[in-house]
């Protein structure tokens, strides 16, 4: 101990380990720089993304006045808002079926098939998708936002499934117990034990399964139909076309609603933990 | 006990028997009925198409997109192979060969390179005092939770020719001539390793968290050095951390799409790519569909693989 | 109970497709990415009080997959004259009959008849322009009009050649490059062009096809692209200049044409007679700087293209162009082999 003492002047401490401290600042420093550099800029009174002229508004001013983009974002919203909701009542009582239970059979079958969204390639989904949906448009005629709903929703499930999931594995299940006990039926004891007690699980499934779906690119950029772009789609269309500072600012919009989820994320997990 | 006993106490456990049974086919058929909603999603939504996926990758293509329904084993033949067009030579399909090469070869680095960095990383946020680490996880879940493109979009600002390397580079005069950046195999490497680092910070920090720095400090006492330590403690220890890590940062690169679109300039193409391309301008679905199923069967290798070694180490012991 | 009504009710519209919004009607436009002025959908949705959306594309062969896929919700597509008859064809575009439509009269009369659409039943012209070479003449003061610069780079644009995702404008310079004609039948030369392009691909930086910006500011330093693209680089870079290719060029022509499944099938149609009247058509062409077939609206345009060489063929290179058209079926299917050997 004494030596080491020496050789570093520090006092020893077994947590350290050398040169990690300096990579691992070094990593958060280059998560954040280019984000950083994205936000500076859409405040640029330049139209140019890398030369800087000065502070200014006017670009939120026309993300803002911008239809398209506007357009975009609300569906992006509406999407996100009906295929979170569907995910995660889906997956709740998919939790509730699959966890906590003795092994019976098709259980393995069942968890391989909730959490095949998450193995399968986005790109293959998506292409099988157009190809499903494309023969049903034609058939149907039908070409609203449900094919669009159904899709994230379907890959949205597995995402609501993993909190709800934890939460519902790390309860007691005594209380529950305790309700039947009671004389309560076993829905009345799901309405006022299990819920309660599950709701900051189904709260973050939830929150997990909007931002999963708000993200989307590639399903949603193949399964589309004219004039439903979604707001990934749209800067997707921008990105490899026109890019001024408009960009960086409606990704900083994004990015603030983004911030906004995962701060409501942390202080909920904060008070129920 | 009398013989009417007997009797009375069978008929009772048969009874308690076949109660038990109904019960437990009563708890059965709720928990069918509780699972048929995402069983018939996910089966519209996202099993079954792969089905017809598979089906297609045995039919002839349309002459402008589509397919005629007439078998032909033509999608699957030129997933490696190739006609030349004019001398009707058979040759290797080394442009596929190149594209499914460069897109392991750029996710394994990924997953390297997201390891060198994301292992010190993760151990940082664990070794921090209590009060911190909430706001150090903040922090990582930040980039983890914003949108794909947007991180796409950052990068290629910063390594474009007009980008923030660049005028840095120039501004310093280290180069004369602003360095061809964008559109290289080098940058969809650093786009990935960008999008896909948070991915391997916290299942490390999950494994990480739960290190009990008794066996470190053991380590130390048995006279053993920091790197020494680090080596036959510390990553034994999160090796599951480690695997679950690499193989959330290795399956998505390996289907990558956005990234190599955008930061690779249609010439640099992953799998991913090649596959959309089929089902756009190179108007043959039956050949995008047998790359799907190319790219979902090396997946689910990826995957096996993981199966077996999280199963060996948790059977090892010394985890 | 009000809250389940709220909900339900707000599921029925979201599914019906329509935002709630003020118009009576809605138009998706398919078009060519960066390629529709602004000013012209929201004129057009002042005049008729209609909801435009644009979805764009970047290649024909992009549009032709997504509309043939089917399912895909547009009304109006616009591709290039050499894809026209395809469309036509297969099947896909509404008889429209853009010749009994008031506006028909402003149209210039050599664009009436053409080959593609005899007497233009079915297509209403966008724009028309040219294919050549880019030039960013800071990299390269050499001379920008020749195909070499794409298919045997000089060094200093060595890694710096982009080239457009447009099967039969590359292939047919190509040909011209190896001294042939479009739509040849003879495998010869079609062999020695596909063999060209095969070599110049290393030296190329990118296939990418949004690129005015990309250009201008520097990332790309040459390339093949389109007359009106070059324009716009041109006005944000001095430094650009568009050159003819003296081995041979394409001309093309795209055409605004109806869907036959489209939805909105009367807003359509007034699309394609307000886009012959000639101040749209110079709101059209002043936005993406090409020139359009519809005379009289030279009078609306900006005056920079009155006098610019993208949109006023030199005299010296004037009979180098050929207008692209469609190739027979045979010589289609060998474009597009070489094509999707070329894409990888």
């Amino acid at each position: 101990m004494a030596e080491a003492l020496a050789s570093t002047g520090r006092p020893f401490s077994v947590r350290r380990q050398t040169g990690f401290t300096a990579i691992a600042v070094a990593c958060f420093v280059m998560l954040y720089m280019p984000i950083a550099t994205l936000v500076v800029y859409s405040f640029n009174a330049g139209v140019s993304i890398a030369i800087w002229e000065g502070f200014s508004w006017r670009w939120y001013q026309s993300a803002w006045a911008n239809d398209q983009a506007r357009d975009a974002a609300t569906r992006s919203l509406v999407i996100a808002s009906f295929a979170a909701v569907i995910a995660t009542i889906v997956a709740t009582m998919a939790a509730l079926a699959t966890t906590r239970t003795r092994p019976y059979r098709g259980l393995t079958a069942v968890y391989a098939l909730i959490n095949t969204p998450l193995m399968v390639p986005e790109i293959v989904t998506g292409v099988a998708l157009l190809i499903f949906f494309a023969m049903i448009k034609v058939a149907t005629g039908y070409s609203g936002l449900a094919y669009l709903i159904a899709a994230h929703s379907a890959f949205c499930i597995p995402f609501a499934y993993l909190p709800i999931r934890a939460r519902l594995e790390s309860m007691d299940l005594s209380l529950e117990r305790a309700a039947a006990d009671l004389y309560a039926t076993p829905w009345m004891t799901f309405r006022r034990v299990t819920l309660p007690l599950l709701w900051p699980g189904i709260i973050a499934g939830m929150m997990l399964a909007f931002v999963i779906s708000l993200d989307d690119v590639v399903i949603t950029e193949l399964v589309k139909s004219g004039g439903q772009d979604t707001l990934p789609t749209y800067m997707l269309g921008q990105l490899r076309r026109v890019v001024t500072p408009e960009m960086n600012a409606i990704s900083t919009v994004f990015l603030a609603i983004s911030i906004a989820l995962v701060t409501i994320f942390f202080v909920l997990n904060r008070r129920s933990a | 006990m009398t013989l009417s006993q007997a009797a009375l106490g069978e008929l009772a456990e048969n009874a308690a028997a076949a109660d038990a049974s109904a019960l437990e086919r009563q708890a059965a058929r709720t928990r069918w009925t509780l699972l048929s909603p995402s069983l018939v999603i996910l089966i519209f939504a996202a099993v079954g198409p792969l089905i017809i996926v598979l089906v297609y990758s045995f039919l002839t293509p349309g002459p402008y997109g589509g397919v005629v329904w007439s078998p032909s084993l033509e999608g699957w033949f030129r997933v490696l192979l190739q006609r030349d067009i004019f001398d009707d030579s058979l040759r290797l399909q080394d442009a596929h060969l190149t594209i499914l090469w460069r897109s392991i070869k750029l996710s394994f680095a990924t997953t390297v390179l997201a390891l060198i960095f994301g292992f010190p990383t993760a151990y940082f946020i664990a070794t921090r005092p209590e009060r911190s680490r909430n706001s150090w996880l903040f922090l990582i879940t930040i980039p983890f939770w914003t949108n794909l493109l947007i991180r796409t979009f950052a990068i290629q600002e910063v390594i474009r020719n007009e980008g923030l390397i660049n005028n840095v580079l120039l501004g310093l005069r280290f180069i004369s001539h602003p360095l061809q950046l964008m559109f290289t195999d080098g940058a969809i490497l650093a786009g990935m390793l960008y999008v896909y680092l948070p991915l391997m910070v916290l299942p490390l920090y999950a494994s990480m968290e739960k290190l009990d720095f008794r066996l470190i400090e053991a380590g130390y006492d048995l006279y053993a050095n920091r790197f020494q330590v680090l080596r036959r403690v510390i990553v034994p220890l999160v090796k599951p951390g480690i695997i679950a890590g690499s193989i959330l940062v290795f399956i998505p690169s390996l289907g990558a799409y956005v990234t190599p679109r955008v930061l690779g300039g249609g010439k640099n193409m992953m799998l991913g790519n090649l596959i959309e391309l089929q089902f756009g301008q190179g108007r043959n679905w039956p050949l995008g569909s047998a790359l799907s199923m190319t790219l979902l069967a090396t997946v689910m290798a990826a995957l096996l693989v993981y199966v077996r070694f999280a199963a060996k180490s948790d059977a090892t012991g010394h985890g | 109970m009000k809250w389940t009504v709220t909900v339900a009710a707000l599921s029925i519209a979201a599914l019906a497709g329509t935002p709630a919004a003020l118009a009576d009607g809605q138009l998706n436009i398919f078009n060519w990415g960066n390629y529709t002025s602004p000013d012209l959908i929201k004129k057009f949705e002042e005049a008729y009080k209609v909801k435009v959306t644009i979805t764009d594309y970047d290649s024909n062969d992009t549009a032709l997959a997504k509309v043939k896929a089917g399912g895909h919700g547009f009304d109006i597509v616009v591709p290039s004259a050499s894809f026209v008859p395809i469309w036509i064809s297969e099947g896909l575009v509404m008889e429209t009959r853009p010749d009994q439509m008031e506006n028909f009269k402003n149209m210039d009369p050599k664009w009436v008849d053409v080959p593609f659409d005899p007497g233009r039943h079915y297509s209403v012209p966008w724009q028309w322009g040219t294919t050549g070479m880019t030039v960013n003449k800071k990299v390269y003061s050499g001379d920008p009009n020749t195909s070499a610069i794409f298919l045997n780079p000089p060094d200093e644009l060595k890694g710096k050649v982009n080239v457009v995702p447009e099967m039969m404008d590359v292939i047919n310079l190509a040909l011209f490059y190896v001294g042939g004609e479009p739509c040849t039948s003879d495998k010869a030369l079609l062999k020695k062009a596909r063999d060209a392009l095969l070599a110049a691909k290393p030296n190329w930086l990118s296939m990418d096809y949004g690129n005015v910006e990309k250009y201008a500011k520097g990332d790309m330093a040459a390339g093949v692209n389109w007359n009106g693209a070059s324009f716009r680089a041109r006005l944000q870079n001095p430094d650009i200049v568009y050159g003819y290719p003296k081995e041979g060029y394409p001309i093309w022509m795209d055409n605004v044409m109806v869907l036959k499944d489209a939805k909105n099938t009367d807003n359509a149609k007034l699309f394609q007679n307000f886009i012959m009247d000639p101040q749209n058509a110079a709101m059209i062409s002043a936005f993406a700087r090409y020139a359009n077939g519809i005379k009289g609206s030279e009078a609306y345009m900006p005056d920079d293209m009155k006098t610019a060489p993208e949109v006023n063929i030199p005299a010296a290179f004037a009979g180098k162009g050929k207008f692209s058209l469609t190739c027979p079926p045979e010589v289609n299917e060998l474009y597009t082999a070489i094509w999707t050997e070329l894409q990888k």
